[in-house]
């Protein structure tokens, strides 16, 4: 298996909160790893530092075998939807997309599958301010999609979509992890995630307490869905073992 | 095209259509048409027109300025997200900014002075200067604002700050001024009046223009002084460096802060 990021003790404090407290998580090529953790446990934190939004106070990331030193270039391999986008209110949805297109001088062809699939086609030349919430996480989950990352970084994903737009959007990350694409998924939603991930990194106290596949957070926890998996995790707090069932 | 100039050109695109940026050009419009009706000639109408460019541009552009770039925040983070370094989108947004006030300011106050023809040889050069301090302005404001704005979180908090910064230079400055000539009226205050001008970029702008106006023999004696150092073209060269520092320096300290922060 190829390593895509590779992280190593990882720190970050927002003043005197200190989110996460020595991260380590490696995640492999195609595969969707999915990053679960109560709330306020890092895992936005912990995308944002891997697309160089948040700087990390200590230890080193690694992307494709390459450390992140505040170059940007290396973004251009990475899509990412973040939980709640907002655009400027007075472009279209089209003309975000070309701008995304311009500054990232894409040699590949768009792929517009989602754009299609959401039926975004008639709402593509109205100003994103008009737009509903749905159609809005819509646009956000055809941008990251656009073009054709290898890594793509899902904070939330269905988040606001209706379930025929959950369930298409569900529908391309199966269909692209097949193509080889590599996932970072983090969600609320344990079906979802029981659904689509291969692998699971649960994160408390800005640590991974647990990383491994989904049999294998089954066995260790004895329980027999990854809801109830995590939940038990979740009552075990910190006495949880530490790096787990890494494989 | 680098990426500077393309990040303005959507960040053009969003700010020009704006309704607020259509009303500034239209208040300008409106206000230079009022005063060539009324006030005769172009010189003279200019004249009125100084107060409204020193008093108007700062406060809308630091106003205008703040929201904006707060309310950019979450579309920084999608272009963040890009292959873009975060120098390149600073500048990107900042023209994006200074551009569209500054093109509305002077588009404004143009059109009528064509319309009325009263673009004479002199009303022209005053015209001229007028719209370089005004755009001076803008730049300076624009980068004061980006300044508060990357400083400070909180919207309101931000507003309040830049309102503050605003009255500072342009009403509460002036009383400094005149408290120092009074309280210091039996001393050669000349060096020092001109230093308290370059400490502001309101009175450096309206100094400039004022001198070109060739009404500064209502200044007194300082005013003398100021015709003489600032009159001359070395002198305005001077004070046009000056209101570039103004821009450059609060341009920079944000430029640092935007390359820190968390987004």
């Amino acid at each position: 298996m190829v390593r895509v990021v590779r992280a190593r003790g990882v720190t970050k404090a927002y003043g005197r909160l200190q989110v996460l407290q020595g991260l380590d998580l490696d995640v492999e090529r195609g595969q969707v790893t999915a990053i679960i953790g109560p709330n306020a446990s890092g895992k936005t934190t912990f995308n944002k530092i891997l697309l160089g939004l948040v700087r990390a106070d200590g230890g080193e990331v690694e992307i494709d075998g390459r450390r992140l030193n505040g170059d940007s270039a290396y973004r251009a391999h990475i899509g990412y939807m973040p939980q709640a986008a907002r655009f400027p209110e007075n472009l279209t949805a089209d003309d975000v997309f070309r701008m995304l297109a311009d500054l990232r001088g894409a040699a590949t062809a768009r792929d517009d599958e989602l754009v299609d699939a959401f039926a975004l086609g008639p709402v593509l030349r109205t100003p994103i301010r008009v737009l509903s919430g749905g159609m809005r996480q819509r646009v956000n989950a055809a941008l990251a999609f656009l073009f054709r990352p290898a890594l793509l970084l899902l904070d939330e994903p269905t988040a606001g979509l209706d379930p025929i737009s959950s369930g298409t959007l569900k529908d391309k990350i199966r269909r692209e992890r097949e193509a080889g694409r590599t996932f970072i998924l983090t969600s609320h939603v344990m079906s979802e995630l029981e659904e689509l991930s291969d692998r699971i990194a649960f994160l408390l106290d800005g640590r991974v307490h647990f990383s491994g596949t989904q049999d294998e957070l089954k066995s260790l926890t004895g329980e027999s869905t990854l809801e109830r998996a995590i939940a038990h995790l979740m009552r075990q707090g910190t006495s949880a073992p530490h790096g787990g069932a890494r494989a | 095209m680098s990426t500077v100039l393309k990040i303005m050109r959507y960040v053009l695109m969003d700010v020009l259509r704006n309704r607020w940026v259509i009303g500034y050009a239209l208040f300008f419009v409106a206000v230079t048409d009022v005063l060539l009706r009324l006030g005769g000639s172009g010189p003279h109408a200019l004249l009125s027109l100084l107060n409204v460019v020193v008093l108007l541009i700062p406060l809308v552009t630091i106003v205008f300025g703040t929201i904006y770039w707060h309310g950019a925040r979450e579309f920084n983070e999608l272009l963040l997200s890009q292959p873009v370094a975060r120098a390149t989108l600073f500048h990107g947004l900042f023209a994006g900014l200074v551009i569209p006030l500054s093109a509305a300011f002077v588009v404004g106050v143009s059109i009528p002075v064509l319309i009325h023809r009263a673009a004479d040889g002199e009303t022209l050069a005053l015209l001229g200067m007028m719209l370089v301090a005004g755009c001076a302005l803008t730049a300076v404001f624009g980068a004061l604002a980006v300044l508060i704005a990357g400083l400070v979180d909180d919207r309101l908090k931000g507003l309040g700050l830049a309102l503050g910064v605003w009255l500072l230079m342009t009403v509460a400055y002036d009383g400094l001024v005149l408290w120092v000539a009074m309280a210091f009226q039996d001393y050669p205050l000349e060096g020092a009046m001109l230093a308290l001008t370059f400490a502001n970029p309101v009175d450096l702008a309206r100094v400039l223009l004022v001198l070109r106006f060739d009404v500064s023999a209502l200044m007194g004696y300082t005013g003398a002084v100021m015709q003489r150092l600032l009159g001359s073209p070395l002198g305005m060269l001077a004070a046009v460096a000056g209101l570039a520092l103004w821009t450059l320096l609060p341009g920079l300290l944000a430029l640092r802060a935007f390359k820190r922060r968390d987004f």
